[in-house]
């Protein structure tokens, strides 16, 4: 094995002499290296998924103790939120909203695409960087302006956004102010997406290392691939619907606008003549594939930490691929299955809720072959094992629940209550943020050449397990008990909600609890970068690509050009040496190891 | 490390990164657009009246415009066959008329928006107008897009051709695509909004 190591030390040391010349700004701040451009956008979809969730345990002290005072917090946040202390149901309609916002557009999506795809796509494939760099660069720094503009829209008179992340009009309309920066900031947000999907996808078309046909890619890469045509060819509409809903706001056109629409009593000053249901199409038009977008990149990084520890090839490769696909092409006609309750008719609910049984095959299939795949093997219950294994029957929770809600007839006790709070979490949360977590123990050693901490790790995933399903869970009590989202004080002023609410308080601090459960992770980060264990660069004894590069990889990231020789997963073949046979191993070198 | 096919063809795809770059890009544009005819075709159903497009718009004028970004798409073409040729010479006088076509274009465009705000009719006034402003506006900062674009390229962009005049080309070549994209919205926009 030694034959893998044999990166020629001067010249490793040649490339990071000119990597030093770029100076601090070019190399850490406005670099056009993927691997920098990837660790940016982790670190800032890292922070926004904090301050998302900080959002949330706000809202759920509210949802607990509707109206109960907590004085210092009215301190810090003033009279137009918490005058007291007790918060205002504007306030509280704001952090609904931006928490939506920041967690799908700021967090998950930045770090499962902008961050992983970055980081690991390159390397997977045998590149030495992205196929456009500066592009990818200008893509950080919109979604960077973007972010900023939402955090900003805070501030404005009115405060930010408060009609829910989706901005239904004719509402978001004639909201105050916030709405508007809402809309910049999207505008951003779709723009950097255009740019890092369009270089994705040129990336894996173009950059494959020589050997590297389609059908030896690792799974990772074909997820973000799907991936990319979905943010490519989803997003526009949302951007013409955002345009639309500035002109409205802005220059008092009616797109969104019926005719005679009364506002607080008093008829509002729109010509009228426009659908309000037209936003929902262009809306769900994305959002339905954006779903997919958040959980796409989460398969492909399960699919690489279970094939490295279980040490056995992916059950079932191409048939994963090939739902892949279909998955996302379906994923553009199922939107208005979120729109059984707008009156669109039966026929066209019928053709909904049909193609929405149909996407669900593929994604069992998938998660089918994701469970196979540990079927004999000799598994490694290490951190990044443990979230992907707690991925598995958590999204299994998360796609099940969603079926009754894509029929037409079982969607109509279910919809806007808390059933589909507590299904859409289950999918997104501990479904996709426990294998972003997969993903980060996963590749950490090859960003940084140190491992994170395992006993520390094990102290995050734990309690993060225990109290994700505490707070997610009741949800769905409550919403079979027809307690509907979105309620000021979670539904104490109905009666029928009475037997159930006792579950707010239990939600809210399994919330808590939830938030402490990450300072382990945080201290974790911030230690191993400097004191984790020391790495070779292949710590896992994987496969793919990325781990011939030197831990952390220099400028340009392989010393020698890659070569694949064969399959992603070539794990414990029979008559090898070792239980893995890396895509980079050439047959000379397999002989004499 | 270098980017490799930034310029050459990748063997097995026939195809450089700039080429799959520009094609991608057009297909989030044509999303983009079709977003809007489909909101056109969305809004124009549920209405009870619906203006015919000439009562209200100036249909000479667009039809002018019309015959002035087709002629673009010509000398865009001829801008870039010439590079082919090795003629620069003739490469500045093409490129340059095509920027002059788009400005042409502008400046019709504004004298028709002129003369709607002077009448009153503004976005605001109907769905028509609103939906009318708003494509021909977008479609009008795409003009712009365009026009930066081979501004650039006419001007300092070109230092380029004396280095590596085979990348240069394609770059000509990539924005000639979306020139002839611009182009080919407008040629939808025009019997859309002015015709039915």
């Amino acid at each position: 094995m030694a034959t893998l190591e044999t990166a020629p030390a001067h010249e490793a040391e040649h490339e990071h002499a000119e990597h030093q010349h770029l100076g601090f700004w070019r190399q850490y701040v406005f670099s056009t290296d993927h691997k920098v451009i990837g660790i940016q956008y982790a670190v800032t979809g890292l922070l926004f998924l904090l301050f998302g969730f900080g959002l949330v345990t706000l809202m759920r002290w509210q949802l607990a103790y509707p109206g109960r005072a907590l004085p210092w917090l009215g301190k810090l946040l003033g009279d137009t939120r918490m005058p007291g202390g007790a918060m205002l149901p504007e306030f509280y309609n704001q952090l609904g909203a931006m928490h939506g916002t920041i967690m799908v557009f700021m967090g998950v999506v930045p770090l499962a695409v902008g961050g992983f795809g970055n980081f690991v796509l390159p390397l997977q494939i045998g590149a030495p960087d992205m196929a456009f760099p500066k592009i990818n660069m200008a893509s950080y720094w919109s979604y960077f302006l973007g972010g900023m503009t939402m955090l900003a829209s805070f501030f404005v008179p009115g405060g930010a956004a408060q009609s829910g992340w989706t901005s239904y009009a004719p509402l978001s309309v004639i909201a105050g102010q916030g709405q508007t920066m809402w809309l910049f900031g999207m505008i951003f947000l779709i723009t950097s997406s255009l740019l890092g999907s369009i270089n994705f996808i040129v990336t894996t078309i173009q950059l494959r290392a020589n050997g590297l046909s389609f059908f030896r890619l690792p799974f990772f890469v074909w997820s973000q691939l799907v991936t990319s045509f979905l943010l490519l060819l989803a997003f526009p509409p949302l951007e013409a619907a955002g345009v639309m809903q500035l002109m409205d706001r802005l220059g008092g056109s009616s797109f969104f606008m019926p005719s005679g629409l009364v506002v607080s009593g008093q008829v509002a000053a729109y010509t009228g003549g426009g659908n309000p249901l037209l936003w929902q199409h262009l809306f769900w038009f994305l959002a339905h594939p954006e779903v997919y977008v958040l959980i796409l990149p989460a398969f492909g990084i399960v699919s690489e930490v279970i094939a490295n520890n279980t040490r056995k090839p992916l059950w079932g490769y191409k048939i994963m691929v090939y739902s892949l696909w279909f998955l996302g092409f379906m994923s553009f006609i199922v939107w208005a299955h979120h729109m059984f309750f707008t009156g669109m008719g039966t026929t066209m609910a019928t053709f909904f809720q049909t193609t929405t049984m149909i996407i669900s095959i593929p994604s069992v299939v998938i998660l089918s072959a994701l469970f196979l795949s540990l079927w004999g093997g000799s598994i490694r219950f290490n951190t990044p094992m443990l979230f992907a294994l707690a991925f598995l029957p958590m999204f299994g929770i998360g796609g099940l629940t969603g079926l009754p809600l894509g029929l037409s007839a079982a969607d109509i006790p279910l919809h806007d209550t808390y059933y589909v709070i507590g299904h859409f979490h289950y999918v997104v949360a501990p479904g996709t943020i426990f294998a972003l977590f997969a993903g980060i123990y996963h590749w950490f050693p090859k960003a940084t050449g140190r491992k994170m901490s395992e006993r520390l790790g094990k102290l995050h995933f734990w309690p993060s397990l225990i109290f994700i399903n505490g707070i997610f869970m009741p949800m769905f009590i409550l919403g079979l008990a027809g307690v509907s989202r979105r309620l000021y004080d979670g539904g104490a002023s109905y009666d029928f909600a009475k037997p159930v609410l006792h579950w707010n308080v239990f939600m809210s601090i399994s919330a808590w609890g939830l938030a402490l459960a990450q300072i382990p992770f945080i201290i974790n980060f911030f230690m191993s970068i400097k004191r984790g264990e020391k790495v070779g660069q292949n710590p896992w004894e994987a496969t793919t690509l990325e781990w011939a590069a030197p831990s952390p990889p220099p400028h340009g990231n392989f010393t020698t050009a890659p070569v694949a020789y064969r399959g992603p997963y070539e794990y414990s073949v029979p008559g090898h040496p070792t239980d893995f046979t890396p895509q980079f191993l050439s047959a000379q070198q397999q002989a004499t190891s | 490390m270098e980017i490799p096919f930034t310029v050459a063809e990748r063997p097995d795809t026939g195809l450089n990164n700039g080429k799959i770059g520009i094609w991608l890009f057009l297909a989030s544009e044509v999303m983009l657009f079709g977003a809007l005819f489909a909101s056109y075709l969305m809004l124009r159903i549920g209405a009870t009246v619906w203006p015919r497009g000439d009562s209200i718009l100036n249909v000479p004028l667009a039809t002018v415009n019309t015959i002035v970004l087709i002629s673009s798409s010509v000398t865009m073409v001829m801008a870039w066959a010439s590079l082919k040729r090795n003629d620069f010479g003739k490469f500045r006088l093409f490129q340059g008329l095509t920027i002059l076509a788009g400005l042409c274009f502008l400046g019709i465009k504004y004298v028709e928006y002129s003369a709607k705000f002077h009448h009153g009719l503004l976005p605001s006034k109907n769905t028509f107008l609103a939906i009318y402003f708003t494509l021909t506006g977008l479609h009008g900062l795409h003009v712009i897009g365009g026009m930066v674009v081979n501004g650039y390229l006419w001007g300092p962009g070109a230092k380029l051709w004396k280095t590596d005049p085979e990348h240069f080309t394609n770059r000509v070549e990539n924005s000639g695509l979306f020139w002839h994209f611009v182009d080919l919205v407008w040629i939808f926009l025009f019997p859309v909004l002015y015709l039915l």
